[in-house]
């Protein structure tokens, strides 16, 4: 069998399955460590099995009874030892269990990651691992910590949420308004990690941006009438409208198709229209707008607009800058450069980037040598823009965007 | 699962001069069968330090470490889990007029 078959098939299985697996065998042993190392286990076998016999037919059951098997010999042995008789009536269950009964385990699964009793880093590190099944190297590059930093965060994390008595569950009722908005905020991050791929080559790892999706359906559900909600339901047309464009963002070698670029043809119309469906409900819900809901009206600004002159440039900037308001941070103010350039010219949007480049709250940051990069280029400065596209090259975090920057170099210098 | 909670003092706590309502705090806990056993204790003007240091008893008069924050009293309590812990915390007095840490008790296996 084709190794990139078994390859592809392994890491669709890994987006869409590993979570389940995980939280089911949590949810009858009750041990973080053990689910995730039996899971792994799985995994790891099917590399060496799957190439010689071939991807079975459903991926996730056959990963499922290997995983199972796995923790049913490592409890047998430790019931062996020390004749532990809470984990052999665990043994019982495990034998019985029907995984896709347990639907709603994913989303157990996301509370508990994004207890307020974990420090924010281990709540996404932890909901990054069990839940988006991201390696731990993967994770530890995007965090900018060593593996090894990293493996201790997350087996801390492990550790306290069974010694501190964390409950496994989706919280009641009176717990849930404050409990989602910190799950929101892991959401739209686990929602990034799929759409921008921080890690890997391929931009979309479309798995994980549906399962954002899918989940925030699912929490906007639970919360119902709750004022809460609003901001899901902006959360969840922020996603829908990325989503819309996902097609029009790469070509076919997988290179960058900026928004102005892309094909508005292969914009997903039904994503665009559930989006500004959930968009309209929260408005009508008269909540204070906050940060999710501020940025999928600026998303919807790019998604309604026929082409991209035709977009609203001036919305986008007084957008960005209630945005800004709400929640103050240097990227949202470089995008509200890029915006105030584009309504106002690239003179007006360099001279914001220029105060925040002096700033240097964004040294490092490759969009904004980018942006700088861009508008130098625009305005016929080529030997600046040049200048500018390499120190964003250097700084940029994948293969995609460092062609993409290349190209654009290769322009400026011709 | 058993928990201690250490009821302390915050410097920075808003001005809360609302009459006190921890007897029926600890009516509803001890009713509710969470509450194990609770005190208030002195302040650390009236702490003792003992060390032994060389073999030799070393006392010292004060807290161990000196902060603008110290720990009132303490409640051992009966949960659940955590959240219903953080239930419990969230409505003692102190809760308000200063704060409170969960620590789970640590059993001897």
């Amino acid at each position: 069998m084709a190794i990139r078959v078994v390859d592809e098939a392994l890491a669709e299985a890994s987006a869409s399955e590993r979570a389940r697996i995980i939280a089911t065998l949590i949810k009858i042993t009750g041990d973080w460590e053990l689910a995730e190392d039996c899971t792994q286990d799985a995994f790891a076998k099917a590399v060496t099995e799957w190439a010689t016999t071939g991807v079975p037919t459903k991926p996730g059951a056959w990963l499922t009874t290997v995983a199972k098997n796995r923790a049913i010999d490592r409890l047998r042995r430790s019931a062996t030892e020390t004749r532990a008789v809470a984990e052999l009536a665990v043994l019982e269950s495990l034998t019985e269990v029907d995984v896709h009964e347990l639907d709603d385990d994913r989303l157990r699964l996301i509370f508990t990651c994004c207890h307020p009793a974990l420090a924010m880093e281990a709540r996404v590190a932890l909901t990054l691992r069990t839940v988006a099944g991201l390696t731990t190297a993967e994770i530890a590059r995007a965090f900018l910590v060593t593996e090894s930093t990293m493996t201790k965060r997350l087996v801390r994390a492990r550790a306290k949420i069974k010694a501190a008595g964390i409950p496994y569950r989706v919280p009641p009722a009176h717990l849930l308004p404050e409990r989602a908005t910190g799950v929101f905020s892991v959401l739209y991050l686990l929602f990034n990690e799929g759409y921008s791929a921080s890690v890997g080559e391929t931009l979309v790892r479309a798995p994980l941006t549906r399962e954002a999706i899918r989940l925030t359906r699912l929490v906007v559900a639970l919360l119902g009438d709750d004022p809460l909600a609003t901001e899901g339901l902006g959360l969840l047309a922020l996603m829908l409208f990325h989503q819309a464009r996902e097609e029009s963002r790469t070509d076919a070698t997988g290179d960058i198709i900026t928004l102005e670029h892309q094909d508005r043809t292969l914009w997903n119309p039904v994503l665009i229209a559930e989006g500004r469906a959930a968009l309209a409900e929260a408005t009508r819900r008269r909540a204070r707008p906050g940060v999710y809901l501020l940025q999928a009206a600026i998303a919807q600004c790019h998604v309604v607009a026929p082409s991209a002159e035709a977009t609203d440039f001036g919305r986008v900037a007084r957008l960005y800058e209630a945005l800004g308001v709400v929640s103050p941070s240097p990227v949202v103010e470089l995008n509200r450069a890029v915006a105030v350039a584009m309504s106002q010219g690239p003179e007006a949007g360099l001279e914001i980037i220029d105060g925040l480049a002096a700033s240097g709250t964004l040294e490092g940051y490759y969009l904004l040598p980018a942006a700088r990069a861009d508008l130098l280029r625009r305005l016929g400065r080529r030997t600046e823009a040049a200048v500018e596209y390499r120190a964003a090259l250097a700084l940029a975090p994948s293969e995609v965007e460092q062609r993409y920057l290349q190209r654009r170099l290769a322009e400026s210098t011709r | 699962m058993q928990y201690m909670l250490l009821i302390c003092t915050d410097a920075t706590a808003p001005e809360d001069t609302g009459p006190s309502d921890i007897e029926e705090w600890v009516e509803e806990m001890d009713s509710r069968g969470i509450r194990l056993s609770g005190q208030r204790l002195r302040p650390p003007t009236d702490a003792t330090v003992v060390k032994v240091r060389g073999g030799d008893v070393v006392v010292t008069d004060g807290p161990f470490a000196e902060t603008k924050d110290w720990i009132a009293g303490y409640d051992i309590i009966e949960c659940t889990d955590l959240d219903e812990a953080i239930e419990v915390a969230s409505k003692h007095e102190m809760a308000r007029r200063g704060q409170i840490e969960i620590r789970p008790i640590w059993p001897f296996e």
